[in-house]
């Protein structure tokens, strides 16, 4: 299938470029590590008094770091596209007969196995400091995190190349980023807030998904959290697929 | 092969108060048969580079239509794609991959196997003088190596369709006759069809069978190099004298040519059929003791007929296209 080979072209050039930077990879994981070693701790007289399953600082704080790992890695994808714009890259592929979405998803390939990688050091560090989990639950809770982050790189893809211009998207994704991570309970639980707060936090579809991964990696899998987690990480992703494959199809970009 | 009728392309700049228009092409009419080399020639931003783009697929007209190897750009845009090759005028390549593996990868895209695209790839490479650069990253490059793994990167499928916006624009003379002699044999030995825009005249009357002359949007001449030479009234004879002898090696000059300037110790005319006035002119010259530093006959230029056309010159004028202020 032509597609399929499209994509599979522009995924492993991307990939051959990223192997050849790899220091990317792990300035992207630095931030979730540095919160694990140096955030963890602060939390672990605190975590009894959550009211979230379990009393292990690790496995409350892990769920969340991988939710805004794949938020914040994903969301920053966009800006090596406007390099290859620059360059012309872009309109150099543009003027083959390669499918135009097949031009998108071979670079989310490459932002989702990225993602993989950076998860599984991220759980694996964790292990290593004490987080206990349902094995089958982190599975799930990593495959959730990895339809986020293949729509927070879809948007991010599109935004890219809609502004053309790092200078106008920085300052557009510090404000998007901003309530999501204040309302979504990735450092400290929405439970502790007052009312109101938690009302609002209903309304962040990234809460749901922080909760979901959270509900997972305790074992827990039939809670409305899970349900309604997976639920909002499959709309973004239709909506982000759709909005990113939208840009690159416009005849004008 | 490429058919263009009434084809408009107007951006928009600017916000509020200083939103324009920017009429780039602005009705553009062209005609391309099956193995012919067309050069496309005009000022900066005189609208060579937004036609290819609207050509190539790449930006869909605001108004017109064309089709391009048979098919239509809007509408058969894929079929377009597979049949044409494109040189861009601002690069293709990744600065931080391989050379080698951008143009593999680029022919894969055309839905070529790789081996298949890293033999032609390779023998592109030697064609054009890249040896031994396959594995160098086009930052590593020089300007005139990266423009030639810009075309390799248009040619890299054998399209019988090309495209290419100013190709030589950074090559040294030795490089640039090597890609002329390139770009004659895709015709002669492929029958490729070449539309190529540029900057150079010598480059357009070395290669094109026809000229399209385009100014501010607008094609003002369609002709091959000779006919389009000849609506220019003669040649220009440029004498150099002492300075005490320039008036009256402008009057005897003025006697033959039209259009006499003096420029310092330069005097400058049109005459036709120099070759043959030039004789009695030296005559003339001599009896009236004007001695001669130096003479030039100078066939006219493309710039010649441009300034003949528009009235500008094509080196100085930069084409500012028609702008209209927009209501916010
Ligand atoms: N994306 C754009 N937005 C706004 N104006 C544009 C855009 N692209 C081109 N223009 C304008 O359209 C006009 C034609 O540009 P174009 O690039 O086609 O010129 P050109 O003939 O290729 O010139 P050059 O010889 O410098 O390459 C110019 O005035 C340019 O400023
Ligand atoms: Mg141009």
């Amino acid at each position: 299938m032509t597609f399929v080979r499209e994509s599979n072209v522009v995924f492993r050039r991307q990939i051959r470029m990223n192997l050849r930077n790899p220091a990317w990879v792990l300035i992207g994981i630095m931030q979730p590590v540095l919160y694990l070693v140096l955030f963890g701790p602060l939390l672990k007289p605190l975590v009894s008094s959550f009211d979230t399953g379990s009393d292990n600082a690790y496995t409350f704080l892990v769920p969340g770091l991988l939710v805004q790992l794949g938020m914040f890695g994903a969301f920053f994808a966009g800006f090596g596209l406007i390099g290859e714009w620059r360059e012309g890259v872009i309109e150099a592929e543009r003027v083959t007969p390669a499918s135009r979405s097949a031009l998108l998803v071979g670079r989310l390939m490459r932002d989702v196995i990225q993602l993989l990688v950076q998860a599984l050091i991220l759980v694996a560090l964790g292990y290593a400091m004490g987080m206990r989990g349902d094995a089958a639950g982190i599975a799930l809770g990593i495959v959730i995190t990895l339809v986020v982050g293949g729509a927070c790189a879809a948007a991010s893809n599109a935004l890219a190349l809609t502004t053309k211009s790092e200078d106008v998207m920085a300052p557009i994704i510090n404000i998007v980023m901003m309530p999501i991570l204040l309302l979504s309970g990735i450092l400290l639980p929405m439970t502790l807030g007052p009312e109101w707060l938690q009302s609002l936090s209903d309304f962040m579809p990234f809460k749901w998904i922080v909760d979901a991964v959270r509900d997972s990696f305790a074992g827990s899998f039939g809670t409305s959290s899970v349900l309604w987690g997976t639920v909002w990480a499959v709309v973004l992703a239709a909506l982000g697929t759709w909005w990113g494959t939208a840009t690159f199809r416009k005849e004008n970009a | 092969m490429i058919t263009a009728r009434g084809l408009v392309q107007t951006f928009h700049t600017g916000r509020g108060k200083n939103a324009r228009e920017v009429r780039a092409v602005d009705g553009v009419d062209l005609d391309v048969a099956e193995g012919e080399v067309v050069g496309f020639l005009g000022p900066n931003g005189a609208g060579k580079t937004t036609t290819l783009r609207m050509l190539t697929t790449l930006l869909r007209p605001t108004a017109g239509t064309a089709t391009v190897a048979g098919y239509d750009v809007v509408a058969e845009s894929v079929q377009v794609r597979r049949s044409i090759g494109y040189v861009s005028q601002v690069g293709s390549t990744f600065s931080g991959a391989y050379a080698g593996d951008e143009v593999v990868d680029h022919g894969m895209l055309y839905g070529m196997a790789r081996v298949e695209a890293v033999r032609r790839g390779q023998e592109l490479f030697e064609q054009l003088q890249l040896d031994g650069l396959w594995k160098r990253m086009p930052k590593n490059m020089s300007g005139g190596q990266k423009r030639r793994l810009d075309v390799v990167m248009g040619l890299i499928h054998d399209p019988s369709l090309v495209f290419l916006d100013e190709p030589t624009t950074g090559l040294d003379p030795q490089a640039r006759a090597n890609l002329w002699d390139h770009i004659e044999g895709l015709r002669s030995r492929l029958g490729a069809t070449v539309f190529l825009t540029t900057h150079y005249l010598d480059e357009a009357d070395a290669l094109a069978d026809r000229i399209l002359i385009i100014d501010q949007g607008t094609i003002v001449a369609s002709d091959t190099a000779d006919n389009l030479k000849a609506q220019v009234s003669g040649d220009l004879v440029v004498l150099e004298v002492s300075a005490d002898q320039v008036t009256r090696a402008a009057e005897r000059l003025g006697s033959i040519a039209d259009g006499v300037e003096t420029d310092g110790r330069r005097v400058s005319g049109r005459v036709q059929r120099a070759g043959r006035a030039v004789p009695g002119l030296l005559r003339d010259l001599e009896s009236a003791g004007v001695e001669l530093d130096s003479i030039e006959v100078l066939r006219p230029t493309l710039d010649d007929v441009f300034l003949t056309l528009t009235g500008r010159s094509l080196r100085d004028a930069e084409s500012t296209p028609t702008t209209e202020e927009v209501s916010a």
